[in-house]
């Protein structure tokens, strides 16, 4: 689809989950199907937040991961569109290819942990992403110290790789690695989780910024206080849970 | 995003008499990509890497590969000539044991110069200023330039044999198990070697493994084997973190967590 | 049983048949100079080492009205030059000589005389190893595969651990060449030094390895050139020294121990030449001398 209008499309939803739905398939527990969620379906806009809404266990997780790609899809769409041309792109049916241009290009993600790299630095991976679309080293690696300087990460650990440090120092890497580039869609999963308060006022101000720049955020908070302070729209994930609530 | 594959490998099969050693296997490799094959051994993820770099001959299928002049034929159309030039140039093999990749009894200088040297290279000094530079890339000390490779240790030897192929700035490498024969602390460092390597050159993977944390740690996509064929491909992430064949899944929930 | 009509042997030594054969595997070599020609190599009543090769191969060249001329480090009084000269005197009664320029075939080990070959002569090679890729590819099918395919980084491979090991090439015999910007030949151990005489050289140059089975060849006026690196160029050594004999210069020379108190003397490595020059009257200092050759050696590099 091609609009000629690039006003008309601003208006559109940068995001649609369209009917989307998962289930798992223990082939070594003798093929017992686990359903996940069923009928998925909302939008996010740019400069929205919409969060997933409900209890541990239901499904809030996965949805993130289906739109990154990192879960299959049974049926449904999931649809990226592009801010500039209007062009929309079904990732839920998209080949690896497609899905790694989206996530270069559109679609960031924030996960619960940080997967570190043997021996890389936390500023070399807070900077990759940079470094990844041709930035020079040295400008990325001051951008990745001054984003890591604002979420308070002690300087002398910039040169450790992040595998020995605490779970909110990992986490503030991974935050910083994942705000670095200027996404039109961002996936959050609970990205404030083990941080202190002041840290995560960081995050709420560095969060509000996104959305006024007009990032679509989709995100997973626990965090009362945090949720109440970003989010625009928040949908109860209970609704497509075909599981029993845990 | 380059929309041209630069290696196209179809229906490819193998057979040592009714011994199948890999069979049906179709995918592409676009510039830039790391593939991974997985899968225990016997699989046929071996035979399906040196099928592909012609070191085997296959029985029957397709395998086009990008000439720098575009061209995309069969493999099979090249002449031997054409093949072993584009093996020491456009290719490289980094082999498990370096002792297959490597002259060891000939210096390191002499051992990353000699594709140099091959493709018609006669300044000493210039070969020698590109084997002294390369040798600082892959972390041996420009000091060590005289040495025998027999003088090096394991983790060295392989990063030598990294340093090797490279030289001539090849577009397409094939490794089969590069850090296999490592001790886990040495193997860290040449996998995030590699890591680097592979992105700042932009270059195009086959990397033949069983440990399923190098091929999540190097490749966008992934290839699992089983009995010589695919059982499941895809986004690396994806295979690893949903796994949709019941081998697949097999596989994944045997790695040890950390 | 032996029949009193058939003479003991064939005209050198050979069967016409195995001649025939060997002048065919020349003839081969000649069409493509540089290419190791395989034939199938005889016994010789010689072991191998002694110059099979070289044996068998003047034995096809040699002709009743030939004129042979046999030398071993440039001399033609040593064991095996003398052996193999007096064999040829025997089985097929030819001429020999001592002089270069008298001589019609030259079987040599280790030297190119140091009078220039003229149109018309022959010269033989007797080669111990003629792969010049061996030292770096054991085998054989692949040295054969890179030849076909002018795979010859090797070669300078070789060349750069010298330079590495040593500040400067330090390959001094069996000196790689390339022919005709085609093959690159091992020229069998001469000295470096003679390396520039085998270029553009009117005589036929043949090269027989008995033990390898291989014979190859230059044809007259055949492009030989040394292989080297832009910034390290080929040089031969040359020698301070005048010839305590002779007092030649710019000729190759033979270091000679006179006694235990480190008297020495150099003396010409091709003896038909210093015998020549001495006719004619010239006369070295003679000895003992205390010459900076090594010195010398070294400057040249």
């Amino acid at each position: 689809m091609v609009t000629d209008n690039p006003s008309a499309v601003m208006h559109l939803p940068l995001l649609s989950v369209e009917d989307v739905s998962k289930s798992f398939t223990i082939h070594l527990r003798g093929g017992v199907r686990l359903p996940v969620v069923a009928n998925v379906t909302f939008d996010v806009s740019s400069g929205e937040c919409l969060v997933l809404g409900g209890p541990s266990g239901i499904g809030k997780s996965s949805i993130l991961r289906m739109i990154f790609g990192n879960y299959a899809v049974d049926a449904g769409r999931i649809l990226v569109r592009d801010r500039s041309s209007g062009d929309v792109a079904d990732l839920a049916s998209g080949d690896p290819r497609l899905v790694l241009s989206l996530r270069r290009d559109h679609i960031g993600y924030v996960s619960q942990f940080l997967r570190a790299i043997p021996r890389v630095s936390a500023l070399d991976v807070v900077a990759e992403p940079l470094l990844a679309r041709g930035v020079e080293h040295k400008l990325a690696s001051n951008r990745a110290a001054a984003m890591l300087e604002r979420l308070n990460l002690p300087p002398a650990l910039f040169n450790l790789p992040p595998a020995t440090f605490s779970g909110g120092e990992k986490q503030r890497v991974n935050i910083a690695r994942g705000f670095m580039i200027e996404y039109p869609i961002l996936l959050l999963d609970e990205p404030t989780a083990s941080l202190d308060e002041t840290n995560r006022d960081v995050v709420v101000g560095m969060i509000r910024e996104k959305l006024i720049a007009g990032t679509a955020i989709l995100g997973i908070f626990h965090d009362i206080p945090v949720r109440e302070a970003v989010a625009t729209k928040i949908i109860d994930v209970a609704a497509f849970s075909t599981r029993e609530a845990a | 995003m380059n929309s041209e594959p630069i290696l196209s490998v179809r229906k490819l099969e193998k057979r040592y008499g009714n011994f199948i050693g890999c069979t049906d296997v179709s995918f592409d490799v676009w510039p830039g990509e790391v593939i991974a094959i997985v899968g225990e051994s016997g699989s046929g993820k071996t035979t399906l890497l040196n099928c592909i770099s012609t070191r085997l001959e296959r029985s029957s299928g397709e395998i086009r590969y990008r000439l720098r002049d575009r061209r995309f034929p069969d493999l099979a159309e090249l002449s031997e000539a054409e093949l072993r030039f584009l093996m020491r140039t456009d290719w490289g093999f980094v082999h498990q044991n370096p002792a297959d990749g490597l002259r060891m009894r000939v210096s390191a200088g002499a051992n990353v110069g000699e594709r140099l040297m091959a493709v018609g290279d006669r300044n000493y000094g210039e070969i020698r200023r590109r084997a002294s530079d390369w040798l600082e890339r892959v972390e041996i000390a420009a000091s060590r330039i005289d040495d025998m490779p027999v003088s090096f240790s394991g983790g060295m030897r392989q990063r030598l044999q990294i340093a090797r192929n490279l030289v001539t700035h090849p577009r397409l490498i094939f490794m089969d198990e590069p850090t296999g024969g490592l001790d886990v602390s040495v193997q860290a460092r040449v996998l995030d070697l590699l890591r680097m390597l592979v992105s700042d050159l932009g270059l195009s993977v086959i990397i033949v493994t069983h440990d399923l944390g190098v091929a999540r740690l190097l490749s966008q996509r992934i290839i699992v084997m089983k009995s010589g064929r695919i059982v499941e491909q895809g986004l690396t992430d994806r295979v690893m973190d949903d796994p949709s064949h019941p081998y697949t899944q097999l596989l994944v929930a045997s790695i040890l967590e950390n | 049983m032996t029949n009193p009509s058939l003479p003991a042997y064939n005209f050198a030594y050979l069967d016409e048949q195995t001649k025939r054969m060997i002048r065919r595997a020349i003839l081969k070599a000649i069409a493509v100079p540089g290419y190791q020609v395989p034939f199938a190599s005889r016994d010789m009543p010689m072991p191998y080492g002694w110059g099979t090769g070289g044996v068998q191969v003047t034995a096809s060249i040699l002709g009743p009205d030939d004129v042979l001329k046999v030398i071993d480090q440039g001399a033609d009084d040593t064991t095996n030059a003398v052996s193999i000269r007096a064999f040829f005197a025997k089985v097929a009664d030819v001429a020999t000589t001592t002089r270069t320029e008298d001589a019609t075939i030259i079987q040599t080990r280790h030297r190119i005389p140091e009078t220039p070959l003229a149109h018309g002569q022959i010269i033989v090679y007797q080669v111990p190893i003629p792969e010049p890729l061996r030292f770096l590819e054991p085998r054989e099918t692949e040295t054969r595969v890179m030849h076909a395919l002018e795979e010859y980084g090797l070669v300078h491979v070789k060349l750069y651990e010298d330079i590495a090991q040593h500040g400067h090439i330090a390959t001094t015999y069996a000196y790689p060449v390339k022919v005709e910007g085609r093959y690159v030949m091992d020229p069998s151990p001469i000295p470096k030094f003679d390396n520039p005489k085998m270029h553009h050289s009117p005589a036929l140059q043949l090269f027989g390895a008995g033990r390898e089975k291989r014979i190859y060849a230059l044809p007259p006026f055949t492009d030989v050139v040394s292989l080297d690196f832009e910034d390290h160029p080929f040089t031969v050594q040359r020698f301070d020294c005048r010839c305590a004999l002779c007092d030649a210069q710019d000729v190759y020379m033979d270091e000679v121990i006179t006694d235990d108190r480190g008297g020495r003397m150099f003396v010409c490595s091709d003896t038909d030449h210093c015998e020549t020059r001495r006719s004619e009257g010239c006369q070295g200092a003679g000895l003992p001398q205390h010459c900076t050759a090594k010195a010398g050696w070294e400057a040249a590099e």
